[in-house]
């Protein structure tokens, strides 16, 4: 039996079979799961802010989706990920309380589509958007992505 | 002050006395509307770390109701009450004469019971800072969300980010009758507005 590796908030981890990922309750934070179909390693990141404005110290670079997916791709590529074999699945990115104007959910997958583009990262899945909160599970063996919710049902992508 | 993490002993003290007195008040206006049926206890103010809060609130998937209120005109900022499914299963059952037992029963009659609720405990902490402070605060219609607390948090985590990981939140029980429930307030004053009410209270 493999681990299930958790990934906590402004945070991220790489796992291969038998280990599993996951991070818990997204709100308007996004969960991006990055799979190596070749060597089956894996990534998790749990960003919470579209991008930094200030020069961050090393700790923050977890915390937004401008310095975190990058950062997780080349944790990746230590552990013998070709960048050419990833793909992403995304989730979360929900507007928990009704804002004016644009939410910082929607903000967030925004910067995280746009950061898959400039990485060359093709997004095969996503759920995202909505108002409620999710649990995400990756599944490092098949690369699927499972999310859990309170009263909304479970779902496979 | 630049953020939560490095308030002084005297600051925190006076933030002590707010919630103290904002709960007193919520605690009368309370008893008035469920008949006595509910007693609060002296609230505990701490400061803590966002990672640290769902633990504090029974792990992220436990299921919550966040109560949202925004503070406007001279102080910015929100009040989000977290509350339990047993106490916001008694507050319904006991307003609207119902008996339900989890959030999957729950209306949207009850919700917007549920709102009016967090509309008079927020009025309760704004008054005790407005007579405390003699400065005008204003409130936002309250907003609901029933979800895992990870969630609801992510709204505070994500509004406050800049301002340090550093959240002031108060908990407080509730008794009735034999059982005892702990309700969680986050108060989150702008940095701008908390030096203000700060000033006007005499404390630098």
């Amino acid at each position: 039996m493999g681990r299930l590796v958790v990934v906590g908030i402004s945070d991220q981890q790489v796992a291969a079979p038998p280990d599993n990922l996951i991070t818990y309750a997204l709100g308007s934070c996004v969960g991006i799961c990055l799979h190596d179909n070749l060597s089956r390693v894996s990534g998790l990141a749990h960003i919470l802010l579209p991008e930094s404005f200030v020069d961050s110290d090393r700790k923050e670079v977890y915390k937004f989706a401008n310095t975190a997916i990058e950062e997780l791709v080349r944790s990746m590529e230590r552990k013998g990920c070709a960048r050419i074999h990833l793909t992403a699945k995304i989730a979360g990115g929900a507007n928990m309380f009704v804002t004016s104007g644009m939410s910082i959910g929607e903000r967030n997958v925004d910067m995280v589509k746009k950061e898959l583009r400039r990485l060359n990262i093709r997004l095969k899945a996503e759920d995202t958007g909505a108002n409620y909160g999710r649990t995400v599970e990756f599944n490092t063996s098949d690369g699927s992505m499972t999310i859990k919710t309170a009263g909304k049902g479970h779902k496979v992508l | 002050m630049e953020n939560f993490n490095n308030l002084n002993e005297i600051q925190l003290s006076v933030i002590s006395e707010i919630g103290n007195i904002g709960a007193g008040n919520a605690a009368t206006s309370l008893a008035s509307i469920l008949a006595d049926r509910v007693m609060m206890s002296v609230p505990e103010l701490q400061i803590i770390d966002v990672s640290d809060m769902a633990t504090i609130l029974g792990g992220p998937e436990n299921e919550l109701a966040g109560i949202l209120v925004n503070m406007k005109e001279d102080v910015q900022g929100m009040l989000l009450f977290l509350l339990d499914k047993e106490f916001v299963c008694m507050l319904i059952n006991v307003l609207m004469d119902e008996d339900i037992k989890g959030f999957g029963d729950i209306s949207e009659l009850d919700m917007s019971a549920i709102m009016e609720i967090g509309n008079i405990l927020a009025g309760s902490y704004i008054s005790a800072i407005s007579m405390m402070t003699n400065l005008n605060i204003g409130l936002s219609t309250p907003q609901i969300a029933i979800d895992m607390a990870g969630a609801i948090l992510s709204y505070p985590a994500a509004q406050f980010g800049s301002m340090g990981d550093k959240l002031l939140f108060i908990e407080e029980d509730f008794l009735s009758g034999e059982s005892k429930i702990k309700s969680h307030l986050l108060i989150m004053p702008e940095l701008k507005s908390l030096q203000l009410i700060m000033e006007s209270l005499g404390v630098c």
